[in-house]
């Protein structure tokens, strides 16, 4: 007997109870649409994730001051002044993997234009700093080297800011505004960026000159960060371990002595987050999954139901030639076909499922074709295991007794 | 003299139940030629059944040699039996066996499923002239659940020719059936017994029994009384005495 006899005879087997093997597909329907459904929702998360930290810069390496002793007390991060404008010259000297590297300096203050005043953070870089933060100029120009080496009292706005100084009637770029009561010229205005995933709002900033927001507004001699971008993602690891030497030599430390500087990288920050989301995903997939179980026994429970019922037909079956090998084949194939047919309509449920659910909540969606391949072996898989051991007490049947069955 | 299709030689039968050894059948004799229609008869327990499925190649005898259509039966696996059954035996059981909710026309192919050198094109075929040869040419698509029972019956019949079998196993086969009924299917055995075919008819019904042209009794496990059917009735002409159906 070959597959496609039995494959035949199993189809007509299923037709013959067409609404039995519907609602015993339908745990598996439910199944596989759940877990495809639930893994688009968790990858689209992650994925937005992903996103949102990849546009926060472009292979963005931060150096952050550490923690520092000072008299045998530990001091915090935040009050460190370990970083100095020679780090930056250090790296930028000594480090082939990275392409850009600018200090940041910033300072939170009171912002006043005409009647209008807005409390907001006024950040310091170099000439590419919108660069290695992926901020687009809207309308103006950027600062220029001079400007920078002068001090220059110029900064570019974000929208937020223009916004609640100027309203939506007056070109920002021009007008002279105050930060601190420290007048300062508008000569751009920055694209929007939009929320971050954690809420906080991107375009209520300001950005000049590092040496304007060090000298003139904060009056410090230390800055608060060294961002840098790497050559590639990939790039990345090298430039991490290039930045610590020459950051270690700029800080003459001792071999054994802790760093006193940290870094941070963009790819850490998306590690970090994807292992949440991951942990949503495979929780919200082993829930599913759950479900897809509970399918796959109700298949092997019909098929059981099945083969008591259809002993007879198993006795003819054998009394005509059916080998025991013939009927394995005959059920196994029926609990397959139910479970990939299941299977089938449960994938095209769950992507439509998906996409609803994206359209309805705003939730970011992809679904994974790796999870759809994974639903259609897995179901064959449940299939094949759970139709064994009905299909083969349907073959090990006496035909005798079979035949005889009442 | 025609050629012998079941040779059956002292062959014995035992069933172990727990401590106890039922002897089914206690070396039986049999030879049956091609051709012949031999009614197998007793009561309940007489070893009849037993005989049948060994017959059937379902079962295989404790000792003693089967020769069917000059193959030793004894010794083949399971596989080998069923391949057997698949090519030299049809059955026709009491209760029809069709599969339910398939047409008559896929109940007859049944057989020849499991036969791969049969294409699908020829199994259509021959279901379809099995099916002609029991007289039911037109209801080749009707559901068993659309068929009378003599209707079923020679479905099942249709089934148990469509291999083209060197012997057919009747178990009851009108034993479900009414008395006029019974006879349209005696005709149709007679009619194919008188194209050839060897035939044979485990009943316990003495009437049915004069249809055949041998008839063998058995009584616990031996066979007691075996003779030729002097002038078997015609099933045909039985029918014609009985009384036309007003209804």
């Amino acid at each position: 007997m070959n597959i496609t006899n039995l494959s035949k005879i199993a189809l007509s087997a299923l037709m013959r109870n067409k609404f039995r093997a519907f609602l015993t597909m339908l745990g598996i329907i439910i199944g596989v649409a759940s877990v495809i459904a639930m893994l688009a929702i968790g990858e689209g998360s992650k994925k937005s994730i992903q996103q949102q930290i990849s546009s926060m810069g472009s292979n963005l390496v931060m150096v952050m001051p550490g923690s520092q002793m000072m008299g045998g007390v530990q001091q915090g991060n935040s009050s460190s002044k370990a970083l100095e404008i020679r780090d930056v010259t250090a790296i930028r000297e000594a480090c082939p993997s990275i392409t850009a590297v600018s200090p940041e300096v910033r300072g939170g203050g009171q912002v006043v234009a005409g009647g209008n005043n807005w409390p907001t953070t006024f950040y310091g870089g170099d000439v590419n700093y919108l660069d290695i933060k992926k901020v687009e100029i809207k309308a103006g120009r950027m600062f220029t080297e001079q400007e920078v080496n002068a001090a220059a009292k110029v900064c570019l706005i974000g929208q937020t800011v223009a916004d609640n100084l100027f309203g939506n009637e007056v070109d920002p770029v021009g007008q002279t505004i105050r930060f601190r009561n420290i007048p300062v010229k508008v000569i751009g205005l920055l694209e929007e960026k939009g929320e971050n995933t954690f809420g906080m709002d991107q375009d209520d900033l300001l950005i000049g000159p590092y040496t304007t927001v060090q000298k003139r507004i904060l009056a410090i001699t230390h800055i608060n960060a060294i961002l840098s971008s790497a050559v590639s993602e990939e790039a990345t690891t090298q430039a991490v371990t290039e930045i610590t030497a020459a950051m270690r030599a700029s800080h003459k430390q001792a071999e054994g002595e802790e760093d006193d500087f940290q870094i941070r990288t963009q790819a850490e920050l998306v590690s970090t987050f994807s292992s949440i989301s991951d942990i949503l995903t495979t929780l919200l997939g082993a829930i599913s999954a759950i479900s897809l179980l509970v399918g796959g026994i109700g298949i092997m429970n019909i098929m059981y139901v099945s083969v008591t019922e259809r002993t007879r037909e198993i006795g003819l079956r054998m009394s005509t030639g059916g080998r025991g090998r013939d009927i394995l084949m005959q059920f196994l194939i029926e609990s397959v076909m139910l479970s990939v047919i299941g299977g089938i309509f449960g994938i095209v449920l769950g992507v439509v499922a998906s996409s609803v659910i994206g359209n309805l909540t705003g939730w970011p969606i992809a679904v994974m074709p790796e999870a759809v391949a994974l639903s259609f072996v897995v179901c064959t898989a449940i299939g094949i295991f759970f139709g064994w051991y009905p299909a083969r007490k349907a073959a090990n049947l006496n035909p005798i007794d079979a035949l005889r069955f009442e | 003299m025609n050629k012998e299709i079941i040779s059956i030689k002292d062959l014995r039968k035992d069933f172990h139940v727990g401590e106890v050894t039922v002897h089914a059948l206690r070396s039986v004799d049999l030879t049956i030629h091609e051709g012949d229609f031999v009614a197998i008869m007793g009561t309940s327990g007489s070893g009849k059944s037993t005989m049948l499925n060994i017959l059937g190649c379902l079962d295989k005898p404790s000792s003693g040699s089967y020769l069917l259509d000059g193959t030793d039966v004894s010794n083949l696996s399971k596989n080998e039996l069923a391949r057997l059954r698949n090519l030299k035996l049809g059955f026709v059981f009491q209760s029809y066996n069709l599969l339910p909710r398939t047409s008559a026309l896929e109940n007859v192919e049944l057989p020849l499923f499991y036969n791969n050198s049969v294409k699908p094109r020829e199994r259509r075929e021959r279901a379809m002239a099995a099916l002609g040869a029991v007289g039911l040419a037109d209801r080749v698509h009707h559901m068993p659940n659309q068929l009378s029972g003599g209707q079923q019956q020679r479905v099942a019949i249709a089934r148990s020719l469509v291999n083209d079998p060197v012997v057919i196993l009747a178990d009851e086969a009108t034993g479900n059936l009414d008395t006029r009924t019974s006879y349209e299917i005696m005709a149709l055995f007679q009619d194919l017994n008188a194209r050839g075919k060897t035939i044979v008819f485990v009943t316990h019904e003495p009437e049915i029994a004069g249809f055949t042209t041998r008839n063998v009794h058995f009584r616990d496990g031996n066979i007691v009384k075996q003779h030729a059917v002097e002038n078997p009735g015609s099933a045909r002409e039985m029918l014609s005495t009985l009384p036309v159906e007003t209804d």
